[in-house]
């Protein structure tokens, strides 16, 4: 039993930590998702993890980096279609709100099966001022599926399309940390700096503790995806994808209050996390669902 | 990451399991609750089970009479002690999982001759006279007195909050050897004989009506100096040693049993609502649980975690929060506590983020010490 980063792990993180560091920083995150940042990450061999041998674990830990960095996009979804096409998923009985189509080769819905969508037939209208502004979004009258797309298990895609999701939110969540501490620990009020009040000091605190909560959370699922013979598969991806989804959420909140007005502002980051964890909190389940999941593994054993 | 034991880990469980299957049944009647000194029997003669099995101080150097075990074997061992519903460590607290573990660190040869052995063999019992009326977070400003006075110490003051001090044999005591030096130069840590003429004790009642804690007056109690650990003046070092290990594994058994405790209300919740909060103290538990193995794997290599010092504080919310919905679950028959374990562990719980350091010391010390932000004036 080993749940911490293996040193081929903690390689793999700094890797792609130097790489986003270096080419996905805040300016560029800014312009928004476009097929040159795909190709880039493809080239990196984001999407291509798992056919280059890499295990489960180890893209939940290239998804908590790209959460640090915001990296817009479908991201979850083209991973788990690994064909090189830019593919976005809405969860079943989810309204027709479509991300990114301007950009998607494939829609599918996660419906008993993973269904295509025939992009062809989508009357979709652009909505004007999307939540978050780095997923735009169209809105479709109807969305009429093609098929099931080959190969592809909807119970598998769910699994690991929750924890990849997860895995994303840790790493906002844990930016947020990190830049909330860095607000406070310079900007100073009252002739000291404002970490230094304890209301402040305890927010940060609460928030660094649900951060490392759910990263022990998803690793634990992560390994789980690798080893799905052991007992609690379902449970782990359920308390991994709201835990983590929550600890974004929430930690977006918090930040939001320790940076004060300009937590307000466009300027500051914050708002692009935080409206991220909530446009995440759509996807494979939200943490309701999921704290519905885990209460009813109680009774049926899972 | 991995979640699968390695063979050796496994071999250890199912040792385990088969000593406690054979042991388990062995026991005799639980004690009455008020019972005192009934329950230290319990306590002590399933300690000596353990250490006839080659259970007891686990955590210990083998020099010491403890198994050596690594912290992957601890965290087998309260996984199935607890699913066993094996006894809890009870009045042996103090001194298998704080004090034995200072001496071991600390003290000098004779006293860990006296000491550990008895310890192991659930022959010494063990308290913690550390909180005082005025020093309780602010612990370093304690001001029991300890005068020199030949060979001997003589005390003079008051501690609070004694857990089992009416039936410990003996207990870590924190007195202040120097009341001219800053607050925390001045505290030498000792072992104090709670038979020594000068003590008096007085049970506290708690909140569920029974009385674990207790007041101890000193007056003119005369203890040697060879009790003191660690050099005079040098406690409040020792007393982080102490805290370390308090605070250290202590939330183990009572997170895993906190996984069955949701199991056991899960039969009784109907109301949607109420489900999804089952299910959201439920992923709560989980989440720990995770983060007590991944501090237990950290642990392994050598690399102390950030999650030790939060396990405490976020158990501490989650268990009140689960509290509160077992309260509501249960309606009017929560009205009565006999035999209702959720509703016992409802007021016991409550203490929960106030001992071993309230809730708001450990954000405290959180955003301190992992964080690095300013400090709190001391
Ligand atoms: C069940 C139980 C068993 C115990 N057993 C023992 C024992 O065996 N031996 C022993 O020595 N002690 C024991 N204690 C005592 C325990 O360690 C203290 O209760 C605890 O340290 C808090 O001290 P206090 O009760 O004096 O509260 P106080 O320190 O008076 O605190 C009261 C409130 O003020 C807050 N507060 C205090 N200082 C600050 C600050 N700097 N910043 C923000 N908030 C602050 C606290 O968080 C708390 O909410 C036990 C306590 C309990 C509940």
């Amino acid at each position: 039993m080993f749940l911490d980063l293996t040193d081929d792990q903690l390689a793999l993180r700094d890797g792609i930590r130097a790489l986003l560091d270096g080419r996905f920083g805040p300016d560029r995150i800014r312009h928004g998702f476009d097929r040159a940042m795909f190709a880039e990450l493809a080239d990196a061999g984001v999407f291509s993890l798992i056919a280059d041998g890499f295990a489960w674990a180890d893209a939940v830990v290239v998804f908590e980096q790209l959460g640090e960095f915001c990296i817009p996009g479908p991201l979850v979804a083209s991973f788990l279609a690994a064909d090189g096409r830019i593919t976005a998923a809405i969860d079943a009985g989810a309204a027709p709100v479509i991300e990114h189509l301007d950009l998607l080769d494939r829609l599918v819905v996660l419906d008993g099966a993973v269904r295509e969508v025939d992009l062809a037939q989508l009357d979709a209208t652009p909505l004007d001022w999307p939540l978050d502004p780095l997923t735009p979004v169209w809105r479709s009258a109807a969305v009429i599926e093609t098929g099931a797309l080959p190969g592809a298990d909807v119970d598998a895609w769910q699994r690991r399309g929750a924890v990849l999701t997860a895995a994303f939110c840790l790493g906002m969540s844990q930016r947020l940390v990190d830049t909330s501490v860095t607000y406070a620990a310079e900007r100073r009020q009252f002739d000291r700096p404002i970490g230094g009040f304890q209301a402040i000091k305890h927010l940060l605190a609460d928030m660094a503790v649900r951060s490392e909560v759910a990263r022990a959370a998803v690793y634990s699922a992560g390994a789980h995806l690798d080893a799905d013979e052991l007992p609690g598969l379902a449970r782990s991806v359920s308390v991994a994808k709201a835990l983590a989804g929550e600890a974004a959420i929430r930690n977006g909140k918090d930040a939001t209050q320790v940076h004060g007005g300009m937590g307000f502002t466009w300027e500051v980051d914050v708002h692009l996390y935080l409206k991220r964890a909530w446009v995440l909190d759509t996807q494979f389940g939200s943490a309701e669902h999921h704290y519905d999941l885990a209460a009813a593994s109680l009774t049926s054993g899972s | 990451m991995e979640l699968r034991y390695s063979e050796s880990d496994e071999a250890f469980r199912a040792r385990l399991a088969d000593w406690l299957a054979a042991e388990l049944p062995k026991l005799p009647a639980l004690p009455a609750r008020e019972d005192w000194s009934a329950r230290r029997r319990y306590d002590t003669d399933w300690q000596k089970r353990l250490f006839e099995g080659g259970y007891a101080g686990l955590n210990w150097p083998k020099a010491y009479g403890g198994a050596d075990a690594s912290p992957t074997e601890q965290l087998i061992f309260f996984e199935e002690t607890t699913k066993a519903k094996a006894p809890y460590v009870g009045v042996n607290f103090v001194g298998t999982l704080h004090a034995g573990p200072t001496l071991v660190e600390e003290g000098s040869d004779e006293q860990k001759a006296a000491h550990l052995p008895k310890i192991l063999a659930g022959d010494e019992v063990w308290c913690q006279g550390f909180s005082e009326p005025n020093a309780g977070s602010d612990l370093a400003s304690l001001r029991t007195r300890a005068e020199r006075d030949g060979d001997d110490s003589v005390l003079n003051g008051q501690k609070i909050w004694c857990s089992f001090g009416h039936i410990a044999d003996v207990g870590e005591f924190l007195v202040r050897t120097d009341p001219d030096a800053p607050k925390n130069r001045g505290i030498s840590w000792l072992v104090l004989p709670m038979d020594l003429p000068g003590i008096e004790i007085r049970p506290i009642k708690t909140v569920l009506g029974s009385s674990e804690f207790c007041e101890v007056f000193l007056t003119d109690v005369r203890v040697p100096v060879a009790n003191r650990v660690g050099a005079e003046n040098d406690g409040w070092r020792v007393t982080n040693v102490t805290l370390k290990y308090e605070r250290g594994t202590a939330f183990v058994s009572e997170l895993i049993d906190s996984l069955r405790l949701c199991e056991d209300l899960a039969p009784l919740v109907h109301d949607p609502v109420a489900r999804r909060e089952l299910g959201r103290s439920l992923a709560d538990f989980e989440g720990l649980w995770a983060l007590t193995k991944r501090n237990v794997s950290q642990a392994s290599r050598g690399v102390p975690g950030r999650g030790a010092m939060m396990i405490k504080l976020a158990y501490s919310e989650a268990r009140q929060r689960f509290g509160e919905l077992c309260l509501r679950v249960l309606e009017r028959d929560a009205l009565s506590i006999e035999g209702n374990e959720l509703v016992e562990e409802r007021l016991r719980t409550l203490a929960l983020p106030i001992a071993a350091g309230a809730s708001q010391i450990q954000r405290n010390i959180i955003s301190e010490r992992v964080l690095g932000l300013p400090r709190e004036p001391r």
